[in-house]
């Protein structure tokens, strides 16, 4: 007589804090994702000196004398360095997220994330333009 | 005269007698021209005939086989053992999903979520058929051409780390093919797919770590069709919000 088993599958449990260790690539999606909470923390520096501004004159003079400071000037590079990471990693997948069709041919994915280059730099240099960069002050 | 000797080390599960997988080592005499299913086979039919794993086709279009190799999900069909680093090859069965036994996992989760994006042609009106076929141009067919590809393998599953933290999440596959059915000019059940396509276990469950279209071995994008659905859908939420009505794709 054959005796039927019950089965039993086995569940191979995820290491549900350190994943992301083995894999290079796991390791960069989760810099890639660590590197949001730097931009988010910026962008709470950059709502903190609009209040500071709204504060008015000696307030935001403050809040501009505060930025000077060396443990700011560092935490400003490390947070360049952070940010470019994060932009430079999101343009080179744009061409996945937003594919453009041409009849029956696809848009080669250099194109598209040479124009989100293209733009950034338009940006940027729009932004330094109406900040006075270019007027010597 | 074989190319080479390989070492294998392959993950076995017994239900009936294992409390938990161990890895059991061979040696085998391999070709040059082999693949990592070739050494499988090799050991089930001249060394060990209790190894159980599945194959069909040995060309990369059933979807059988795939399973980790060196810790990378991949179809052992079309995996060379010559393009393996030197040393022991390490073979389990594919990651994320329950082992049945040996390299055989239980695939019915995947199955289940792959219904519930109902992969098929929905149509508001039937055509009837005195009124000939759908006509498709070459252009609307290159649309969602490359989502075709899919073999249903699951090695996107394996790779996906999402997934293997929610299983709830209906993973890169299924919903690479709810893209491809939204993307064809035939259909019509966008709207049908939404409810489950942008629930909470959808595509906002996917953080583009882009495991699965780097592992695919059939080459489809499952992160870019996720992706692409993600700005379709909130689009369409911001204009039904603004009351100018489900923007159709």
């Amino acid at each position: 007589m054959i005796e039927k088993s019950l089965p039993k599958p086995f569940v191979r449990e995820v290491a549900r804090t350190t994943w992301y260790l083995t894999r290079r690539r796991d390791r960069m999606h989760m810099a890639q994702e660590l590197s949001s909470i730097f931009i988010g923390g910026y962008a709470l520096l950059l709502l903190w000196g609009v209040k500071a501004l709204a504060a008015g004159p000696e307030a935001y003079q403050a809040f501009l004398t505060s930025l000077g400071s060396p443990l700011s000037l560092g935490l400003h590079w490390l947070v360049l360095a952070v940010t470019l990471f994060h932009t430079v990693s999101w343009f080179g997948v744009t061409p996945k997220a937003m594919p453009v069709q041409i009849g029956e041919a696809f848009l080669p994915g250099g194109i598209i994330v040479g124009g989100h280059y293209v733009v950034w730099i338009a940006l940027s240099l729009f932004i330094l333009f109406v900040a006075g960069v270019f007027n010597g002050g | 005269m074989s190319y080479k000797t390989i070492e294998l080390a392959i993950l076995r599960y017994r239900p009936e007698t294992d409390q938990a997988p161990w890895f059991q080592d061979y040696r085998i005499p391999c070709e040059e021209d082999w693949v990592v299913l070739d050494a499988i086979n090799y050991v089930k039919d001249h060394l060990d005939s209790t190894l159980s794993y599945r194959w069909s086709c040995h060309m990369a279009v059933c979807g059988s086989c795939g399973m980790m190799i060196d810790g990378e999900p991949r179809l052992s069909c079309k995996t060379f053992l010559r393009d393996l680093p030197e040393g022991k090859i390490r073979i389990e069965p594919l990651a994320n999903f329950p082992i049945e036994r040996d390299l055989v996992v239980i695939l019915d989760d995947f199955m289940e979520k792959l219904q519930r994006v109902k992969p098929y042609i929905i149509r508001k009106e039937e055509r009837a058929l005195d009124q000939g076929e759908h006509l498709q141009t070459p252009a609307q067919l290159a649309r969602f051409m490359q989502y075709t590809h899919c073999i249903n393998c699951c090695c996107c599953y394996s790779a996906c780390p999402q997934y293997a933290l929610i299983p709830e999440f209906l993973g890169p596959a299924a919903l690479a093919l709810a893209h491809r059915y939204n993307l064809d000019s035939r259909d019509q059940g966008r709207e049908e797919r939404e409810e489950v396509v942008a629930s909470n276990i959808g595509i906002w469950d996917c953080a583009f770590a882009d495991a699965c279209s780097l592992v695919c071995p059939k080459h489809v994008d499952p992160a870019g069709a996720i992706q692409q659905m993600k700005i379709g859908s909130t689009i369409a939420w911001y204009l039904d919000h603004l009351g100018l009505g489900r923007k159709k794709t």
